[in-house]
């Protein structure tokens, strides 16, 4: 028994230490955050300080956080929603009516994913403009869900493939249409696959930082493009970046961590029904 | 039982019926500017010198081809790839197993291991290369030179490593976001009855555990893959593609004929010789993991 | 399964709503893109005033230098009319003027006083003798020394010093037990960070980057000098890991107090002298930067201004802010409101002769003299360049993030300087070549 408890407590201790070696760089910046720019760059590196405000003032004084903020909720729930319209169809009918084709056009999305973004960077800017797509929310939509679409599809794909064909089957008896069978049968079962498929495109169109970059000015840029202008090669901005980082880090993750059950929960291939 | 339905001739008709607006969609999502990739880089075509725009042919590609600089990249491609992908699996595996495990306090360390996957990739960079790596007042660099270790000059001295360690620690969160739930799936009678059977913790592992865990495996690897192949961020904020060419990829020497020559007929030859590689390396990850890949026999 | 569609459509719809609802401005509208420097922030601050004068709504894009040029030389080359007014340098200037991308600003008026703007800044911004960009602030190099270090080793920094001195305090200096090293120069790999400070440097020693015709030069004895000097010196009497260290992170050692030495922008004095920024506000010095062979040669000079796209719609009103924000009264109202050690510097002859500047500003004198001396090299009699510490030529970008990532190969110890400075030159041609040349 004592062993047992030994080694449990061993167990906590080692898992721990690797928990809060994880964390920790975050947690660093997080304080950091607090530090004035001088202390923020000592040596040897301060544990403890005098915390101040002053970073935090700054940045939410130079630039309008809440703008920000809102573009960037605007276009990862945009591009999610858009992705997953979009894909749901086209991952059932390749989960259930796989023709040859299937593996091809799966395959050929996920190789497209791969073309870096910087080779693409002026064709796209080119069509953007002339769509007048540029500065807009809903373009940045339209190439964020174009970039999360193929890891959407796979997935969704991936989860489909898991419902065993008799309960469709089932409903078909049932005299089910298709769109039925879709909205009703699949889809319920489905949600915490479906869920964490958004929540996962929820977050990487959150830390987009390319096109909303290189494709928006002042309407629709979103918190990347506020981080990145406390990003410079001429200007000590630590404590700064630090506190913006920590504006810009704060909802997403507070958002993954709430709906991280809702991620465990839905991300379960193999699992049992 | 999967999803596997012999298709009758009237779904045929509404499969595609349903397949085709979606995959309309996507095709032009994808084709649009994978086209005009082609084309460019069919082209000579500077952003500094708009009107003098010439056709090229493959002069843009034997331009690449011949240069140094893009088989060096392209090997560090495949080194950094290969390299994160296996640290994400091993630690991730290694991380969700001691995750499943009963202990107080689990679930809020579970929180802070998927943390970092949260982070923007420059930020991440950015705490990596100014607090913890900087050898002057990094944290590292304090506590190597505390323990009499000196200094280790991360970015001069291994900067494609140094890469490796920053990219590792924000993906392994995702493979355990992944790789744990599936642990939690296992059937907890089969481990029992194993385990009554006399099997130790490894032989567990190896006989259960981990065949359970290949299919998920493959997931992370795929996504990691695409995600790796285009790597740019962390380059571009932590080493600018230095020193010499040590830590540029193809997406880092891509962006120099993009970004800092303008010139897009090279930038775009060098995003078509990506889509190569990227699938070149797909063809073989899904050689070595077919298997788990069931769905695309 | 439900209510989580219906939370996530409730959502949707209040984001729709609250963007919708969003004020639109009625007013006039500039949309200005600038580098986030300390000045340039100051101008976004006192912004606000112009706001109120002129009745125009400002909106901002603030961007680090490297991505602001990237993403403005991809919106004017292509004609997009996304900014009214932008931020460069010295370096785009002539070359976007001279594809006609940028409007004409002599028309400012006669109370913008032209020729109180120094030649040679002024020179930066034109092409053909029509200026293309009002000069916001402009920098050329010295040297930052250590009065307290010095002065405990009894050494002495002469007005002038030259290379070889400088190894020599460097030599004596260098106390990396204690954190101080002999000191600190530019080693990020960059056109505007390691290649920024190497120009200067092979300048110094008598090179040059092209010869009149164009081809790149740096395989001559000059180069191999000079770059030997700066491998040597800064590998040995400089803080590890130098190849990440670019201005940002020079300046932090300094002002923390780890360098001797820097040799840098002028720019960075203002910053240095302020004690709560600034550990060593008491303590350093100025010298001008360091010579060797050549005591004439190009020098450092940069400039920033502010520029208009000729496909901006509102030009007129874009020219009412620029004239505001490059005047003699923006720099009075930012020395009185701001303290004087945070005007925008070296644009003007009238701010060296503003009393209270030169009373806050020491080193003010000395900043004078180096941006009268950098001397601008127009080289080439078929094809004119600018030749300072960098040419004035579309491939320099990429050639100098080339050869600057060459270099710190070197600086790494991963390669010889000949093997770096050969596949330098090699890439220096391979830009050339075929490409459009000017």
């Amino acid at each position: 028994m004592r062993r047992i408890r030994q080694t449990r407590w061993g167990l906590a201790v080692a898992v721990w230490a690797i928990a809060l070696g994880m964390f920790f760089p975050i947690l660093w910046m997080f304080l950091c955050s607090f530090k004035t720019e001088i202390a923020a760059v000592a040596v040897p590196p301060k544990l403890f300080f005098r915390p101040t405000l002053e970073n935090y003032y700054a940045v939410l004084q130079r630039a309008d956080y809440l703008a920000f903020a809102r573009n960037s909720v605007l276009v990862s729930l945009g591009s999610t929603l858009l992705a997953l319209a979009l894909a749901i169809p086209a991952a059932y009918s390749m989960a259930f009516f796989p023709t040859r084709r299937t593996r091809d056009i799966l395959l050929w999305m996920l190789s497209t994913k791969m073309l870096p973004a910087v080779g693409v960077l002026v064709p796209i800017y080119l069509l953007w403009r002339d769509l007048g797509l540029l500065d807009t929310v809903f373009g940045l939509i339209l190439i964020d869900s174009i970039s999360v679409l193929p890891i959407v599809v796979w997935m969704l794909f991936s989860f489909f493939r898991e419902v065993p064909a008799v309960i469709l089957e089932a409903s078909r008896m049932d005299g089910a249409t298709q769109t039925e069978e879709l909205l009703h049968v699949l889809l319920p079962l489905c949600t915490p696959g479906i869920a964490a498929t958004a929540l996962l495109s929820i977050i990487l169109c959150w830390n987009e930082a390319f096109w909303s970059l290189n494709l928006t000015t002042v309407k629709a840029a979103t918190l990347t493009n506020f981080t990145a202008s406390f990003s410079s090669p001429e200007g000590l901005f630590w404590a700064k970046l630090s506190a913006a980082s920590t504006l810009s880090i704060a909802p997403i993750l507070i958002f993954g961590w709430m709906s991280q059950r809702q991620m465990v929960r839905g991300l379960s291939f193999g699992a049992v029904k | 039982m999967t999803g596997e339905v012999a298709a009758k001739p009237s779904r045929q008709l509404h499969s595609k019926s349903l397949l085709a607006p979606s995959v309309g969609a996507l095709l032009l999502w994808m084709v649009v500017p994978l086209a005009m990739t082609l084309w460019f880089s069919a082209e000579h075509y500077n952003l500094l010198s708009p009107g003098k725009t010439a056709f090229a042919g493959w002069e843009n590609y034997r331009d690449l081809l011949t240069h140094r600089a893009l088989w060096v990249a392209m090997g560090n491609t495949l080194f950094l790839v290969g390299l994160v992908l296996a640290i994400t699996l091993i630690l991730g595996t290694l991380f969700s197993l001691l995750l499943n495990q009963d202990f107080p306090g689990r679930n809020i360390c579970r929180l802070l291991v998927i943390a970092p996957f949260f982070v923007m990739p420059t930020v991440s960079a950015l705490i990596w290369k100014n607090m913890l790596m900087n050898p002057v007042f990094g944290l590292f660099a304090w506590i190597t030179r505390s323990l009499g270790f000196g200094t280790i000059e991360f970015f001069s001295s291994m900067p494609m490593l140094s890469i490796v360690v920053i990219v590792g620690w924000e993906w392994t969160p995702f493979a355990v976001l992944i790789l744990l739930p599936a642990l939690h799936s296992l059937n907890p009678e089969q481990m029992e009855a194993a385990r009554l059977d006399g099997a130790g913790p490894i032989a567990l592992f190896r006989h259960i555990e981990l065949p359970h865990l290949l299919r998920p495996m493959a997931v992370v690897a795929m996504i990691e893959m695409i995600f790796f192949l285009s790597l740019f961020a962390e380059i571009y904020v932590a080493t600018g593609g230095g020193p010499g060419l040590a830590s540029t990829n193809l997406a880092y020497l891509i962006f120099r004929d993009a970004l800092l020559g303008f010139d897009v007929g090279r930038a775009s030859a060098g995003g078509v010789v990506a889509i190569i590689l990227a699938n070149i390396v797909s063809f073989f990850l899904m050689r070595v993991m077919g298997r788990n890949l069931e769905d695309l026999r | 399964m439900n209510r989580i569609w219906k939370a996530l459509a409730l959502l949707a719809s209040a984001a729709l709503v609250a963007w919708i609802l969003y004020p639109a401005g009625r007013r006039p509208e500039l949309t200005i893109a600038t580098v986030n420097n300390a000045d340039m922030i100051l101008m976004q601050q006192l912004s606000s005033e112009f706001e109120k004068q002129s009745g125009v709504k400002l909106n901002w894009v603030v961007l680090g230098e490297n991505v602001l040029r990237q993403r403005l030389t991809i919106d004017i080359s292509t004609g997009s009319s996304t900014f009214d007014v932008i931020t460069i340098g010295s370096y785009e200037a002539p070359l976007w003027g001279e594809r006609g991308w940028l409007v004409p600003l002599d028309d400012l008026g006669a109370d913008y006083g032209y020729d109180d703007i120094f030649d040679v800044v002024r020179q930066g911004f034109s092409y053909q003798d029509r200026m293309y960009a009002a000069p916001f602030y402009a920098e050329s190099a010295f040297t930052y020394y250590r009065t307290d270090l010095f002065g405990k080793a009894g050494l002495k920094m002469p007005v002038q010093p030259s290379y070889e001195q400088i190894r020599q305090f460097a030599q004596k200096l260098h106390d990396p037990e204690h954190n101080v090293y002999g000191i600190c120069l530019r080693g990020e790999p960059g056109w505007g960070q390691n290649i920024a400070f190497i120009s200067t440097l092979v300048h110094a020693f008598g090179g040059r980057w092209m010869d009149a015709g164009l081809k790149p030069q740096i395989t001559t004895p000059a180069w191999a000098e000079a770059v030997g000097f700066y491998v040597d010196v800064l590998s040995k009497y400089g803080p590890p890991g130098a190849t990440t260290d670019g201005y940002n992170e020079n300046r932090a050692l300094f002002a923390n107090g780890n360098c001797a030495m820097w040799v840098d922008a002028t720019s960075a004095a203002g910053y240095l002298l302020d004690p709560s920024q600034s550990r060593v506000a008491n303590t350093t010095g100025f010298a001008k930067a360091p010579i060797a062979k050549a005591s004439n040669g190009p020098g450092w000079a940069w400039s920033w201004g502010l520029a208009i796209p000729t496909s901006s719609k509102r030009a007129e009103i874009a020219k009412q802010f620029i004239k505001w924000a490059t005047s003699r009264q923006y720099i009075a109202t930012v020395g009185e409101r701001f303290g004087w050690l945070r005007i925008p510097p070296g644009s003007r002859k009238s701010t060296y002769e503003i009393p209270a500047y030169l009373q806050a500003a020491p080193f003010a004198p000395l900043v004078r003299e180096a941006i009268l001396n950098a001397g601008y090299t127009k080289s080439g009699e078929s094809v004119p360049f600018v030749e300072v510490q960098y040419v004035g030529i579309p491939e320099f970008q990429a050639i100098g993030a080339e050869v600057g990532q060459e270099i710190s190969a070197a600086l790494a110890g991963h390669a010889t300087v000949q093997q770096a400075l050969a596949l330098g030159q090699a890439e220096a041609e391979h830009s050339l070549e075929g490409r459009f040349v000017k």
